[in-house]
């Protein structure tokens, strides 16, 4: 990449982003903006795929809701999130998770990292 | 009318103050600097001249190098032209303050080679099936009727070159001006690859 993009891009890096990986179990806390005033929505899930470098990385994270899958893509430094936690570490062997989309009931958990 | 020559490095995304995502391309544009005014009287019409891009001295041809030396200013490999009246003179220098955030602009350059193309490609034709016997795949099909006209009609879209030429994408924001570092930061895609050379106007 030209090293000016990349100088543009590394300003807008997020610092205090917790580490984690494909796997892992998260709570994103997302600003949402509903008209003229803004809440916090928190959306709770398994990272399925962190893509990108830099400021354009993103993770997609998928959880289960009312039956349905649903899967939500954040741009890791984006403003509008707020925090970031990480409820557990999960134990794969794999960068992208993508066998979890055609798993239902206990085949989708992933296995927690023994510490 | 303001404008500027610049060179496109690359596409990436900004952040707005809202938190939106924005696609953005990047340009170092300018400092250009003016190598002629161009005036009704001597000329015909009223236009700036400006240079853009470092080039060596030796490189130049003799009109083009005591063209550079009668203005006065350090040659340049790109020269255009900025058409409209202006009070600018010799060796004064067009930056990228001449654009705000916000401002409509319409950026020029050489878009990518696709070489010689089928219609397929070149003007989004459908094509045929690609199997179960079928022998017409991606040929452009009937390109008119026989005994009359008994001639293929002028503009019929066929095969032939596909891109390198020079293309204007109209209406595009800019996003954010970089005074220090030479920078434009526009809204969307512009023609040609990275590091071609690009023209932006506002509109």
């Amino acid at each position: 990449m030209n090293q000016t993009i990349a100088r543009l891009e590394e300003k807008q890096l997020r610092k205090g982003i917790p580490q984690f990986k494909a796997g892992d179990t998260v709570k994103v806390h997302f600003r949402v903006i509903e008209g003229s005033r803004s809440r916090l929505q928190v959306f709770q899930g398994t990272v399925i795929k962190r893509q990108g470098e830099g400021a354009r990385e993103t993770f997609t994270v998928r959880k289960h809701s009312f039956g349905v899958g649903v899967e939500r893509t954040f741009p890791v430094h984006s403003p509008k999130i707020s925090k970031i936690e990480v409820i557990s570490i999960g134990d794969v062997r794999r960068a992208k998770l993508y066998y979890l989309r055609s798993k239902v009931g206990k085949k989708a958990r992933v296995r927690e990292k023994r510490q | 009318m303001a404008a500027i020559l610049g060179k496109k490095l690359g596409m990436s995304q900004i952040f707005t103050e809202d938190g939106s995502r924005v696609p953005v391309t990047v340009i170092e544009a300018g400092p250009c600097p003016v190598t002629q005014v161009k005036t009704e009287e001597k000329d015909g019409y009223n236009a700036l001249q400006i240079g853009f891009g470092a080039i060596k001295e030796r490189k130049l041809n003799k009109p083009l190098a005591g063209h550079f030396k009668k203005a006065g200013v350090e040659a340049r490999k790109h020269l255009a032209e900025i058409r409209g009246a202006s009070d600018a003179q010799v060796g004064d220098e067009v930056t990228v303050e001449s654009f705000e955030v916000g401002q409509k602009v319409k950026v020029s350059g050489i878009s990518k080679g696709k070489g010689f193309a089928g219609v397929i490609k070149r003007h989004g034709f459908a094509g045929g099936p690609a199997s179960h016997g079928s022998h017409f795949h991606r040929a452009p099909g009937s390109i008119g009727a026989s005994a009359y006209p008994a001639r293929v009609f002028k503009g019929m879209r066929l095969p032939g070159q596909m891109g390198n030429r020079r293309t204007t994408e109209l209406g595009l924001t800019v996003v954010a001006t970089d005074p220090e570092n030479n920078l434009l930061l526009v809204k969307g895609s512009v023609p040609g690859s990275s590091n071609s050379i690009i023209f932006i106007q506002t509109t």
